[in-house]
């Protein structure tokens, strides 16, 4: 029996083993979870987690399904926080400064409080990946901010109301539709399979014996 | 950091690395893999299997958790629900809000029908955002559609439908620059050049990636598009039956609000079942790499209103979940962790296997290891064999880890494991259901009318087993595909009356078969309330 630990669960008791994730805490407790519980790997940010250990002034926030119980924690899910999403037209959108402006102006009001990064579930440099957005350095911001879960959590804690998840996320699709090298070998397959160029190739797979296709894989050559 | 118990194993890991890294072991001969599938496989197991009773597939097999999903109740009989005034009508209804539920949305929204997205959770909580390791194609000179197609069908045991496959496997490169032209982030040379690598199974490298984030750099791009053309989605709802018109095609759904369990009447021209996986069944007591959803609800929906299976008794094994520390037990690996270099070895140090076999034969190999052969590590919570990354660093350079696959570091870093410098520990984890709904290349259903499937809930695109990054491939492929017929099928459709005759139907047929059960399926979500270990 592993050890036991004292938790808060919005502020009500519970003992649960001290080898849980929060998430499994507050199931253990008995919660069936509807909100809050996406992938429980650590990638969608449905379970962002704000919590203090009794006595600690620091308030910290998390991803429920990747972070450990421990003794005395206090904890308040926040599985849903109100971002501000602005809706455009990525053929018409246009890869400059202005862009931002436009869209997220609120992001010119950050005051440097960082407190966006040290909430950060995911250990980024948040406000850095702002200070690029800003400056309209789309590629820096996409490099900075790629780890994003879209939590929300940094949203909560910014005095600017900069939805900084949004934001990263029209940086990226700026880069990686316009900034981004394009790609030769892609766009030739696309026009060589347009044209026909494996139809015969494939067609002849369509009909093969599967005795005859089984010789084709056995013996493939593997690219080193 | 791993506790004394481990440190004897690792230490022999440690002394054969440069010896295991030099070491090119040799690939497994046909018969060996069949031998070895046979004894080691889970879908081998005679006795983890059920026979259906009822249904299209009457008489066939599947997993005796998924046969009783399918032959149990419903929540709802004609009576209990109001069809002649619905909450919503719409052109094409999505059901499922993951990658092939969106790509499907944008498609048909693109064609000009009045689409809506209907998911449980929220528009992006799915299988998808939880790939790591990439999306297949066949884009560079060596390579060509004709030899992803040998590598797919020969790694699926040569089931594969052909049509589906050549599909696959064709528009597979437009797939690319599709999501390309989005904005998804691609891993590029300067000169855009994609950087690809092997997968299981593959002859070439056309493993594209976006870090090991793929699969979530994917989601978010089509979600945020999803937005951006303001289509309408219904979160958090679920839906629970689907509703058929007086001449049996598919006309709507039956939906639940997940929070307040009201239910509400969606009408529509065609469905889209985009529903995902099923891992978390827990097929057989595995764990699973699969988000909290997968619970194979399309499966349950598509099967009362008539539409039949294909291949529903084939899993994949993924043969690297984590074995420790418990916390992440089950938590995908990603087998891109293999193509940059790293192997799979036993607690002496010894590699058992080329570590890019196909991932049925991989997962049999290392059940093997901790079996018989008595070659697996006591994690305390089970058996798992080593995967020795810090090869990576070795082969690639330094930093090749964080630049290549931080979401992997990142994730056993909180557990104080730095997989730059200690291997992991891996044990087969249930990832991904290869059978689904039997469709046609335009993504109908072969017997219901104006039902369309996409993504994990079809069968019989991969046949018995599929490839790393052909699951990716094959949500955007068959959800753009489905989206663009079903919105053509909605600009025909002649919708008759609506009715859940077949619910009542299907009930009636439980009890004319005998079959004794409380439970009450599409099952939504797992309870894991009061438990301990999951």
């Amino acid at each position: 029996m592993s050890n036991m630990v004292n938790i808060f669960l919005f502020g009500k008791k519970y003992e649960v083993p001290e080898n849980l994730t929060i998430m499994s805490a507050m199931e253990y407790a008995g919660y069936q979870l509807v909100r809050g519980c996406g992938c429980r790997n650590g990638f969608c940010g449905a379970c962002a987690t704000i919590y203090r250990i009794k006595g600690d002034r620091e308030l910290k926030a998390c991803l429920a399904c990747q972070t450990k119980v421990e003794d005395n924690m206090y904890i308040a899910t926040l599985p849903f926080f109100p971002l501000v999403k602005q809706v455009y037209d990525m053929e018409k959108i246009k890869p400059t400064e202005a862009v931002m402006m436009q869209l997220y102006p609120e992001i010119y009001a950050c005051i440097g409080c960082n407190a966006c990064t040290k909430a950060c579930t995911q250990e980024l440099n948040v406000m850095q990946y702002i200070a690029y957005a800003q400056r309209g350095d789309f590629e820096k911001c996409a490099e900075e901010s790629f780890d994003c879960v879209m939590c929300g959590v940094c949203s909560s804690r910014c005095p600017a109301g900069i939805s900084h998840p949004q934001v990263a996320m029209l940086a990226r699709r700026i880069n990686g539709k316009y900034l981004a090298p394009g790609c030769g070998h892609l766009e030739d397959r696309v026009q060589e399979i347009k044209d026909g160029t494996f139809n015969d190739l494939i067609e002849a797979l369509m009909q093969k014996p599967v005795e005859e296709i089984k010789e084709l894989y056995n013996n493939r050559e593997i690219e080193k | 950091m791993y506790s004394e118990e481990f440190k004897a194993s690792l230490a022999a890991v440690e002394a054969a690395r440069d010896n295991n890294i030099a070491l090119e072991p040799a690939r497994m001969t046909a018969q060996q893999k069949e031998d070895l599938l046979a004894a080691y496989h889970p879908d081998y197991k005679k006795d983890e299997f059920a026979e259906l009773k009822i249904g299209p597939n009457k008489g066939e097999k599947v997993p005796t958790e998924l046969a009783q999903t399918l032959q149990a109740h419903s929540r709802i009989s004609s009576d209990s629900v109001d069809l002649e005034n619905p909450d919503y009508d719409v052109d094409v209804l999505i059901i499922g809000g993951g990658g092939a539920g969106t790509s499907a949305a944008i498609e048909a929204h693109e064609a000009g029908a009045n689409v809506m997205i209907v998911t449980k959770l929220r528009v992006g909580d799915a299988n998808t955002m939880m790939a790591e390791g990439g999306i297949q194609a066949a884009d560079k000179p060596n390579d060509s559609p004709a030899i992803h197609f040998v590598d797919a069908f020969g790694g699926g045991h040569f089931a594969a439908k052909r049509e589906l496959l050549s599909k696959l496997v064709c528009d597979a490169p437009e797939a690319i620059q599709w999501l390309s032209n989005l904005g998804v982030e691609f891993d590029k040379e300067e000169d855009g050049t994609m950087v690809t690598t092997h997968g299981g199974g593959t002859s070439r490298k056309r493993m594209h990636a976006a870090k090991d984030y793929s699969g979530a750099e994917i989601m978010r791009t089509l979600r945020d598009e999803v937005m951006n053309r303001q289509i309408p989605i219904v979160d958090f709802t679920s839906a629970i039956e689907l509703i058929l018109d007086e001449n049996g095609n598919a006309a709507g759904a039956v939906l639940m609000n997940m929070e307040t369990k009201d239910l509400l009447v969606a009408k529509a021209k065609t469905v889209i079942i985009a529903t995902g996986g099923a891992g978390r069944m827990h097929y057989q007591g595995f764990p699973t790499s699969n988000h909290y959803g997968a619970t194979a609800d399309g499966l349950v929906l598509g099967y009362r209103a008539g539409a039949k299976l294909l291949y529903a008794e084939t899993l994949q094994y993924h043969p690297t979940g984590a074995a420790y520390p418990e916390q992440i037990f089950g938590a995908l690996v990603t087998e891109k962790v293999r193509s940059l270099g790293a192997k799979l070895v036993n607690s002496k140090g010894e590699v058992f296997m080329h570590p890019l076999e196909t991932r049925d034969v991989a997962a049999a190999s290392i059940i093997r290891e901790c079996s018989t052969r008595e070659n697996g590590v006591d994690t305390g919570n089970g058996q798992g064999v080593w995967l020795d990354t810090p090869m990576i660093e070795k082969i690639g350079g330094e930093g090749t880890i964080e630049k290549r696959i931080p979401a992997m570091m990142r994730m056993f870093a909180k557990y104080g494991i730095d997989i730059r410098k200690e291997p992991i520990l891996v044990y087969p984890t249930l990832h991904y259901q290869n059978g689904g709904l039997d469709i046609t290349p335009d993504g109908m259903t072969t017997n219901v009318k104006n039902l369309f499937v996409a993504g994990e809930a079809v069968g019989g695109i991969h046949g018995r087993n599929r490839l790393m990054g052909n699951s990716l491939l094959d949500i955007i492929v068959f959800g753009r595909g489905a989206g663009i017929s079903a919105a053509a099928a909605a600009k025909e459709a002649n919708v008759g009356k609506l009715t859940l005759k077949h619910v009542d139907a299907f009930e009636a047929e439980i009890k004319a078969a005998g079959i004794e059960t409380e439970e009450v399926s599409p099952k939504l979500l797992p309870n894991y309330t009061k438990q301990k270990n999951i």
